[in-house]
């Protein structure tokens, strides 16, 4: 039952050449759309996929591509996201790097599903050497005619091109992106308009991840419905995840949706069990911004069900006792961790990518990175876990973009769960600068091996 | 709708009123006036793109419309948020938006200097009555403040970016009204600052008008800098010939000497004609100005508790002879 629909050839020597991709079957699918599908055939396939946006907040991609404005004479734009930069997310970069040919072919599909003539692929600064990978692929794909005018005699035109980011964790916000894109400061667009109404240059426009437009190809090959009958309820398909942590095998997994989360990290098909035989104390499971969860939830959900690798099953429970799946960065903590000083490192992470346009983001990230850093070094009071909460609360909702409420539900998640850890530092001023809390307590964390 | 002239339905803090489709909530609640309407600093009626920033002005939308009636599920902006037809606000009538503001407050407030009795803008801020109406006396911020060095960008205009609050309505007014872009925003997050293409650089006509779309005390007149308490100056509507604006002005006189000369706002401190810069640092004599009679100063400045209006004989120029 485990199939591997993005990254089945990833071990082929050299799948990152357009030949050796073609010899496995690539192209096939752009070959088969403008052979015999028009562009909305391709829309309705991926609405029957039941495919879900893979950058963060699974908005279903059939839906979003339906609501991009068609005016008359105005081109429209395909903006892939490709700006990764949440903690604990690399699967984008594995995906690029290893078969740069995949996300062409679903640029091209995704392209011609929505009228687009001119897509970008947008990608983080950081990975300048993908960058070559991409532009190398772009180069081949043109060679062999995959881009460029009247693609394959169809009368199809796409031209695609890569921009790269300088270093912004908020040129992943899709208007900030289209901004970046546009050569102006990266800061979120207010919204209404959306995107899909005036996107870039004021022009119709979708943004979609790297990994949901890679989807798109076995989903053109296989069909919709196929796709649909891979996974879980409504979390279809497969999804690549970045697992990182106390754990024997990190790396980037394609997983079948509804796995339970105890078989990704115990079996040795995937992250091969808690690294040096330590017990598991709590889990991210979908990038640093989605709130973090005690050992107790982690494989089972607060009614005392499995919990799976999906949407749904990873928000059971809501902010109370639940998560989301998020970016698939999937963060595993032994015993010996410090939930305050993780919480402090992501705040850091938060206060310093703020593009501080709004009062409460640009002031209360700053704040809460403070008080965190002195709770863990020992100078915290007990109002502080009071004060930081109410930081959080004033931030969540009240700002333009997500990033607020990114910086902020990790917050609440920690002293959600693990209050008891932060009044630990401030009863324990001098030894919490010298032990994390995991080593020194003895409180036992339940084991979760079956 | 095929009425001519289709009008939306809006009713805030139980108030109803009728409005252009289109319309912002904030712009529907000014048209009721009083205590609906929402504090903003950001948002600035001439200033196209303003707004969304500040989140001073959130309010709760209790009703969608008509058609969907759902409350919203987040406090929205209500200066970039569009109403709907019979879409119920509250405003100052709910908890969460009192709450949320106090927050906002809050927030403005961790960083800036409160630096009130030497600044230049005191009488005449907007963060000042913001913090007197919706502030605390304590703060429960204890770290170092951010302070950054006061700079001159040009000849007249001294920036005290320790004090800004990053509206974005000094960027605005100089990419908008002045022909060449030299002025914008560096850095990110509680390190953003306000700055200039090259430090003094800021030469423009109409570059002057930063100072007033300023809401605190960041962006000052050099040639008023410390001269005077605005409360000890008389405001005056006043005009003279200018070939480059429209020559209105308002001159703040102390005893027969223009102190300062700015542009006229209206009740939400808002410039509607924007004034140049040699009307502004330059006619500095009172013969330069026909004055026209006593400025009416509505709120947001501590001239508008003074009585000499009612006092002065209207076209009357020369005041309080001391
Ligand atoms: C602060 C912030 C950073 C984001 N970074 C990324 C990113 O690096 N990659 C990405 O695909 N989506 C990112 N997103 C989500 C995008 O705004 C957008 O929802 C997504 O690209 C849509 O693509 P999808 O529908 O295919 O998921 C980010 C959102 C926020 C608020
Ligand atoms: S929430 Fe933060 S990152 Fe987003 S627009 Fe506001 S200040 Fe910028
Ligand atoms: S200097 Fe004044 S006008 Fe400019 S952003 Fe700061 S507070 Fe706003
Ligand atoms: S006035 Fe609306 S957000 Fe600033």
């Amino acid at each position: 039952m485990d199939r591997k629909l993005l990254l089945e050839h990833i071990g082929v020597e050299g799948i990152q050449t357009h030949d050796v991709y073609r010899k496995q079957g690539g192209y096939k699918a752009v070959e088969k759309a403008l052979k015999s599908m028009s562009p909305d055939d391709i829309v309705e396939e991926v609405k029957k996929s039941g495919l879900r946006g893979r950058g963060g907040a699974g908005f279903p991609t059939g839906m979003k591509w339906s609501f991009i404005a068609k005016p008359e004479g105005v081109p429209r734009h395909l903006l892939c996201n490709a700006d990764e930069s949440e903690p604990g997310t690399f699967k984008d970069r594995y995906l690029m790097e290893k078969i740069p040919h995949l996300l062409i072919e679903g640029m091209i599909l995704s392209s011609y599903a929505l009228g687009c003539n001119q897509s970008y692929i947008y990608i983080r600064g950081e990975y300048m050497y993908v960058l070559q990978i991409l532009e190398k692929a772009i180069a081949e794909a043109y060679a062999n005619g995959w881009l460029g005018k009247n693609i394959k005699g169809s009368g199809f035109d796409l031209d695609l091109a890569v921009s790269t980011g300088a270093g912004a964790y908020i040129c992943g916000e899709e208007t900030a992106l289209i901004e970046s894109l546009e050569g102006k400061r990266g800061n979120p667009r207010i919204k209404p308009p959306f995107p899909a109404v005036k996107g870039l240059w004021g022009r119709p426009t979708v943004v979609n991840n790297v990994e949901t437009i890679a989807a798109v190809v076995p989903i053109v090959n296989e069909g919709g419905d196929a796709y649909a009958q891979i996974g879980i309820g409504r979390s279809t398909g497969t999804k690549l995840i970045s697992a990182s942590g106390n754990i024997n095998k990190p790396g980037v997994y394609e997983i079948t949706m509804g796995i339970t989360v105890e078989e990704f990290i115990y079996s040795d098909t995937y992250c091969g069990g808690m690294k040096n035989g330590k017990k598991l104390k709590a889990c991210v499971p979908g990038g640093s911004s989605v709130p973090i969860l005690p050992h107790y939830l982690v494989c089972k959900t607060a009614a005392g069900e499995d919990r799976l690798m999906s949407y749904e099953s990873l928000s059971d429970g809501g902010f109370a006792t639940g998560s989301m799946l998020g970016s698939g960065g999937f963060i595993v903590y032994d015993e010996d961790q410090c939930i305050v000083r993780n919480t402090w490192n992501f705040s850091r992470f938060y206060h310093h990518e703020s593009c501080g346009q709004c009062s409460p983001c640009r002031e209360g990230t700053g704040w809460m990175e403070k008080v965190l850093h002195r709770l863990e070094y020992g100078h915290g009071k007990m109002e502080d876990i009071d004060l930081l909460w109410d930081i959080q609360r004033k931030i969540e909702g009240n700002t333009i973009c997500p990033l607020g409420d990114a910086a902020a539900w990790p917050v609440a998640a920690a002293i959600r769960h693990f209050r008891e850890e932060f009044e630990w530092h401030v009863n324990e001023p001098k030894l919490c600068t010298t032990k994390n809390y995991g080593l020194v307590t003895e409180k036992k964390f339940e084991p979760v091996n079956a | 709708m095929s009425e001519t002239n289709p009008k939306f339905k809006v009713t805030i803090d139980g108030v109803e009123v009728e409005v252009d489709p289109g319309t912002t909530i904030l712009n529907a609640a000014r048209l009721i006036g009083g205590d609906v309407v929402p504090p903003a600093m950001c948002y600035y009626s001439s200033l196209q793109g303003s707004g969304g920033k500040c989140r001073t002005c959130l309010v709760e939308v209790s009703k969608g419309s008509e058609k969907d009636p759902r409350p919203m599920p987040k406090l929205v902006a209500s200066c970039s948020t569009p109403i709907m037809d019979g879409m119920e606000v509250k405003n100052k009538s709910s908890e969460k938006v009192m709450d949320a503001r106090a927050g906002v407050v809050e927030m403005l407030l961790i960083n800036h200097p409160l630096d009130c009795p030497v600044c230049d803008q005191a009488g005449e801020c907007h963060l000042q009555d913001l913090a007197y109406e919706h502030g605390k006396s304590t703060t429960r911020y204890e770290f170092e403040r951010r302070t950054f060095d006061k700079v001159d960008i040009g000849e007249y205009i001294k920036l005290h970016m320790t004090r800004c609050i990053l509206c974005y309505r000094c960027v605005y007014t100089a990419n908008q009204l002045t022909d060449k872009r030299e002025h914008g925003v560096l850095k990110r997050g509680d390190a953003a600052e306000i700055g200039t293409f090259i430090e003094k650089n800021l030469k423009n006509e109409f570059i002057g008008n930063v100072i007033d779309v300023c809401p605190v005390g960041a962006l000052t007149d050099k040639t008023f800098r410390f001269r005077s308490r605005v409360w000890y100056t008389k405001p005056m509507d006043a005009h003279r010939d200018c070939k480059c604006c429209s020559g209105k002005a308002v001159v703040w006189m102390i005893g027969d000497e223009v102190a300062r000369v700015t542009a006229r706002k209206d009740q939400y401190g808002e410039v509607k004609e924007f004034i140049c810069n040699e009307c502004r640092f330059e006619k500095k004599d009172k013969s330069d100005w026909t004055i026209e009679g006593p400025r009416h100063i509505d709120r947001s400045s501590v001239i508008s508790a003074n009585h000499y209006e009612v006092e002065a004989p209207s076209h009357t120029p020369l005041l309080n002879k001391a």
